[in-house]
């Protein structure tokens, strides 16, 4: 019989190995990530964005519905007739631009975090099926997905929408079925480099059935590009929403959506600079934070690209 | 070789097949009878709505109006438009040339800069122009073109007023259209101006389509110049004297063309989506606005018909650009 308090101490020995390990990881991924001083910045934007989307209610000066009957389309603080109760301004009904950006803020985050979990989920699902069966069931999935693939993606968004109905929800869904092919294909190639090595095979001779040698012992192998893809899809779902938005087939108006206010200020275009160029300057700024971070992070955890 | 290309027109197949299946099941899942839809707010009588069901053929089986529409789109029967009574293929055809014309220019100002802003940017890797040109490409791979056309039509149009806000050329001018395309049209009216006019018309759209390409030819231009720079052969062809332009020009760019060349060709999806929105903004006459036009007017028929064409446009493309990188690939080609 083995002594308790020494099998305690080992298992304690081991628990903290496995922490330091944990951090050692970490810490290498944030060396590479952070030699990028681009992904750094990029990093320090997404999250204003994401504090900014949680406090918004607190901290809008006004509400994002508000109208205000004697400020119609005000110009913003510095320029002449600009006023500091509304320092980016009113839109054509009056309501204050600077709430109504910082309220978009969390419908952008929230396309961009459900369309990701979405096509995630269903791409690495059909992607894992597809690489680790192979045969007619892999050639059957990746013919679909040509197909998805074969149409202009923000084309076969519009038709879906058209189809599920216009609206927020309904935009996310579609814009997720379009994604979801990339993350299928990407899983499909990763699964198919790792199905053959040698701890598959061991973890196939110890007796693991198919569900556990597919997501418990090749998915966390193929997990880096992935990440990479999801950082990228966020910027694209957030990028096709404001889109669909502006095409009238996404959030609808009064939703402070960055598109859906771009949509309402395009007869203002050459009267009211303002109410263009900020919802459009979010999105852009948004995106092109997430891009620099989905840089950052393949350069961190693509072994090929370390270092070149 | 043959063995390549036949590889790659079996694919084709069942991609075309879906294709069909998903533009056949479009019309049939969206929500309310199509005969209904079709006659609009009026609604039609019991023994005309019967007419037109055997007449639309909705009362065969399933599989008999799948097998029907495609043995239709092998005769050129993409269906008829609601709006204008007209067959879909003509609509199409009429409107087509005038993205192509779009397309085609925005994708040449892509590669007339984005080729030599990427070979540069890999040569002085690391210097500000560099830095620059990187930053720039990211930032128009994020943009929203949509805004970036607002944007420009207020700074062009609205406080410069050098180029028009929509249409493809002015009104004044009217001459019969020959190819379709507006720049050799306005050439061969001989009508003074009506070039000049045509050109101002494509400016802003041409760099609107053109931004995200710009950008995707850019970065992969420089990250295919930057893996061959670090080959042997180009060391060997420094190690014999050979001068920088030389080196670049002849040695490392014929190899780091051949993913650029891949690239270029998926970027056809890209300018058809970005075609969507461009020509709304700009009130552009072509295939992308009349799309959404149709969804607005729920003129199914036309998104339909619209939806195989674009599809089969991509895929031949694509195609296309395959068996060009294996032509120009030696390594494929030798396979």
């Amino acid at each position: 019989m083995t002594d308790p308090t020494l099998k305690n101490i080992d298992q304690d020995v081991v628990k903290e190995e496995a922490r330091k390990a944990r951090w050692s990881v970490l810490n290498e991924f944030w060396h590479y990530f952070s030699a990028n001083k681009g992904a750094v910045i990029g990093l320090c934007i997404v999250g204003f964005m994401i504090l900014m989307a949680v406090i918004a209610p607190v901290l809008a000066p006004h509400g994002p519905n508000v109208q205000n009957r004697d400020a119609f389309l005000t110009p913003p603080v510095w320029e002449e007739g600009g006023t500091w109760t509304y320092i980016l301004g009113t839109d054509a009904v009056g309501r204050d631009m600077l709430s109504r950006l910082m309220h978009g803020a969390r419908f952008s985050l929230f396309i961009g975090v459900v369309v990701v979990t979405i096509s995630l989920i269903g791409g690495i699902i059909i992607g894992l099926v597809a690489g680790y069966f192979r045969g007619w069931v892999d050639a059957l999935i990746m013919r679909v997905m040509d197909i998805i693939l074969a149409f202009p993606s923000l084309l076969m968004a519009l038709v879906l929408v058209a189809i599920l109905g216009p609206g927020l929800v309904n935009a996310m869904i579609a814009i997720a079925v379009v994604l979801q092919p990339h993350f299928a294909r990407l899983t499909r190639a990763a699964v198919m480099s790792e199905a053959n090595r040698e701890y598959v095979t061991s973890a196939k001779v110890a007796g693991a059935g198919h569900m556990r040698l597919m997501f418990k012992t090749i998915l966390p192998n193929c997990l880096a590009p992935l990440i990479v893809q999801a950082t990228l899809s966020f910027s694209t779902a957030i990028l096709d929403a404001a889109a669909l938005g502006f095409l009238g087939m996404g959030a609808q108006p009064p939703t402070p959506e960055w598109g859906t206010m771009l949509a309402e200020a395009r007869e203002f275009v050459l009267r009211a600079w303002w109410v263009v160029t900020f919802p459009g300057l979010a999105i852009l700024i948004t995106v092109l934070a997430i891009n620099l971070v989905g840089d950052g992070l393949r350069d961190a955890l693509d072994p090929k690209l370390k270092r070149s | 070789m043959l063995k390549f290309l036949l590889n790659k027109l079996v694919l084709i197949v069942p991609t075309f097949i879906g294709i069909t299946i998903v533009a056949f099941g479009f019309v049939r899942v969206l929500p309310g009878d199509p005969i209904l839809a079709l006659a609009g707010e009026r609604g039609v009588e019991p023994e005309r709505y019967q007419q037109l069901l055997t007449q639309f053929g909705f009362d065969r089986p399933i599989w008999e109006q799948y097998f029907t529409y495609v043995v239709g789109l092998f005769q050129g029967d993409f269906g008829t438009s609601i709006a204008t009574k007209r067959p879909v293929l003509n609509e199409f055809m009429t409107l087509f040339p005038a993205t192509l014309e779009l397309a085609t220019c925005a994708i040449i100002f892509a590669i007339v800069i984005g080729i030599p802003a990427g070979i540069i940017s890999a040569v002085k890797r690391g210097s500000w122009f560099d830095q620059l040109t990187m930053g720039t490409a990211l930032a128009g791979y994020s943009m929203p073109i949509f805004w970036w056309g607002l944007l420009l039509i207020i700074l062009f149009s609205g406080i410069l007023g050098w180029t028009p806000v929509s249409g493809r050329i002015s009104l004044m001018y009217f001459f019969p259209q020959v190819t379709g395309f507006m720049l050799i049209d306005s050439l061969l009216s001989g009508q003074p101006g009506a070039f000049q006019s045509a050109v101002r018309h494509l400016i802003l759209p041409t760099i609107v389509l053109g931004t995200i390409p710009l950008a995707v030819i850019a970065r992969q231009t420089r990250s295919a110049m930057l893996e061959v720079l670090g080959e042997d052969y180009v060391r060997t062809a420094r190690a014999k004297g050979l001068g920088q332009l030389q080196v670049v020009g002849v040695h490392a760019l014929r190899n780091a063309l051949i993913p650029v060349i891949t690239t270029i060709g998926l970027q056809v999806g890209v300018l058809l989506a970005g075609a969507i929105l461009t020509e709304t903004i700009f009130s552009w006459p072509g295939i992308g606005k009349w799309m959404v036009d149709s969804i607005f007017r729920r003129d199914y028929p036309s998104v339909q018909g619209g939806l195989v064409l674009i599809a089969l446009i991509v895929m031949v493309v694509n195609l296309t650009v395959d068996v060009l990188y294996g032509l120009i690939n030696p390594r494929i080609r030798h396979q």
